[in-house]
């Protein structure tokens, strides 16, 4: 059995199928749950019950909503860009599979003398391909929005495009710090070779920070933390930045002529990109699958994945209580809140962050 | 093979995976659901009303130079990353050197604000 694990992972055709088949599966299962996982959370935080009817605690009731979608009708109004109308909902999931891909879910697994990584593909410029991939999700959206042909779409689509374009840039810059002090914790601080791979960056959280505090990138870099997870809310278009599907304003924004189930893969697309988005929080500034009891006999492998996705699940909890928090923004202040803030802000860090960076390792300029 | 070629292999196959997993459930529901257009359904949403006009209109020009500006800031992102990852390596020229690059850009950030094209209400 373990020969034949060894031969099957030593095969870079049938490894890649492998994990392509068990990444599917784990997005789609994680889309599903955290759909319920949300409305359950949003019913309790305004005193409501949820759903709770489909399968034990309402979990099959995505599955059920999935299902009825499948059946529906798909209308397709007579003035859409027929091309591009059926191409977006796929343009809006590939990109949230493939940012999925480079996320390590947990530690290498040893089957005798091969090592299996925990990740989809272990990109040594993991970083950039994920920003990369989340501006191609723009793409899917405005083609949407304007393939419609109708007026609400269109509006939905440029507004989520200057969002969207406006937190990425904020997002990207707040990363920087990250590889900065990733690129200073190897080789102890001095002429390290930087790294912008998931897997190096989670190993380089291993240590411990303060006494028993472990070395998560998070108490080093806070502030581009709180960047980050603010743009990436904006990013999944999620409230309070839910200006471009606001219902009483633009009825169903970039998917409003979109029905049955080519509306229900936008819709998954949201919530895998919102799994995705935390996952990669997780992994950047909190130590990803790190935690302890990876040791244990039998389920030592499961362990690393089980603080992964608490961890996940951890953000995601945010992400939902911030929706049921906060109302949503007018479209000035959302903008003014990106550009006038959050850029100068992640700019300013940044600048912050690399002089004393700089300090530490060249000294001071009069030294 | 290398196995920085098998990660990008592995990418590819994902994306073709990928595109093929979503066009085979459209194309199952396709199968499934029933079909039965009318004039009134396929009309573009209004609200109910009878739809006024084209649904492709002109685009305020403020978008347009958000745009701009997110096209500086993205492609200042390709300088930096590079310099992220070789800092120390470079040495304390190059952390002089972006600092007036970085200047420079919140320079122009500035410029924008003052001129006013951020601005949403008049």
């Amino acid at each position: 059995m373990t020969h034949f694990l060894e031969t099957v992972f030593q095969s870079v055709f049938w490894s890649a199928v492998i994990k392509v088949v068990f990444v599917f599966a784990l997005l789609l299962l994680t889309a599903l749950i955290l759909v319920w996982f949300e409305r359950r959370v949003v019913a309790f935080m305004q005193n409501r019950v949820g759903p709770n009817r489909a399968g034990p605690f309402g979990i099959l009731q995505t599955l059920a909503d999935g299902l009825k979608l499948l059946f529906k009708e798909g209308i397709r109004p007579r003035k859409v860009e027929v091309g591009l109308y059926l191409a977006a909902p796929i343009m809006a999931m590939i990109p949230a599979f493939l940012i999925f891909l480079m996320v390590p879910i947990g530690a290498p697994i040893h089957i005798g003398e091969t090592t299996v990584t925990l990740q989809g593909a272990d990109l040594n410029i993991a970083l950039l391909f994920v920003l990369a991939m989340s501006s191609i999700a723009v793409y899917a959206i405005v083609l949407a929005g304007w393939a419609s042909g109708s007026k609400y779409p269109l509006l939905g689509g440029i507004r989520a495009t200057a969002q969207m374009i406006s937190y990425e840039a904020a997002m990207g810059l707040a990363l920087v710090p990250v590889v900065v002090f990733a690129s200073s914790q190897i080789a102890g601080g001095s002429l390290g070779v930087g790294t912008m791979s998931f897997s190096r960056i989670v190993a380089l959280q291993a240590g411990s920070f303060r006494g028993p505090v472990p070395g998560w990138f998070v108490f080093s870099l806070l502030p581009s933390f709180v960047i980050f997870f603010t743009a990436a809310i904006a990013e999944t278009n999620r409230a309070p930045f839910d200006l471009v599907e606001a219902e009483s304003e633009i009825v169903g924004g970039y998917h409003t002529e979109y029905s049955g189930f080519r509306f229900a893969i936008f819709f998954l697309a949201e919530y895998i990109n919102m799994f995705n988005l935390s996952a990669i929080a997780v992994t950047l500034f909190f130590g990803g699958w790190l935690g302890p009891g990876a040791d244990l006999p039998y389920v030592g492998w499961l362990v690393p994945i089980f603080w992964f996705l608490l961890k996940t699940y951890a953000l995601l909890f945010l992400f939902v209580w911030i929706r049921a928090t906060l109302p949503r923004l007018r479209y000035d202040q959302l903008m003014t809140l990106g550009w006038k803030w959050l850029i100068p802000l992640s700019l300013a860090w940044l600048v912050v962050f690399v002089l004393l960076q700089g300090v530490r390792v060249f000294g001071m300029p009069w030294s | 093979m290398t196995s920085y070629l098998q990660d990008y292999i592995t990418v590819a196959v994902f994306a073709a995976a990928g595109f093929l997993l979503v066009a085979a459930a459209v194309g199952l529901s396709a199968l499934l659901r029933p079909r039965n257009p009318s004039a009134t359904k396929s009309q573009t949403y209004e609200c109910g009303i009878d739809p006024v006009g084209s649904g492709f209109s002109q685009t305020h020009v403020r978008y347009y130079i958000f745009a701009l500006l997110f096209l500086i800031f993205d492609v200042e992102a390709v300088f930096i990353f590079p310099w992220a990852v070789r800092l120390e390596s470079l040495g304390g020229f190059a952390l002089v050197e972006m600092a007036i690059f970085i200047a420079i850009l919140l320079a122009g950030l500035v410029y924008a604000i003052r001129k006013g094209v951020l601005q949403w209400e008049s």
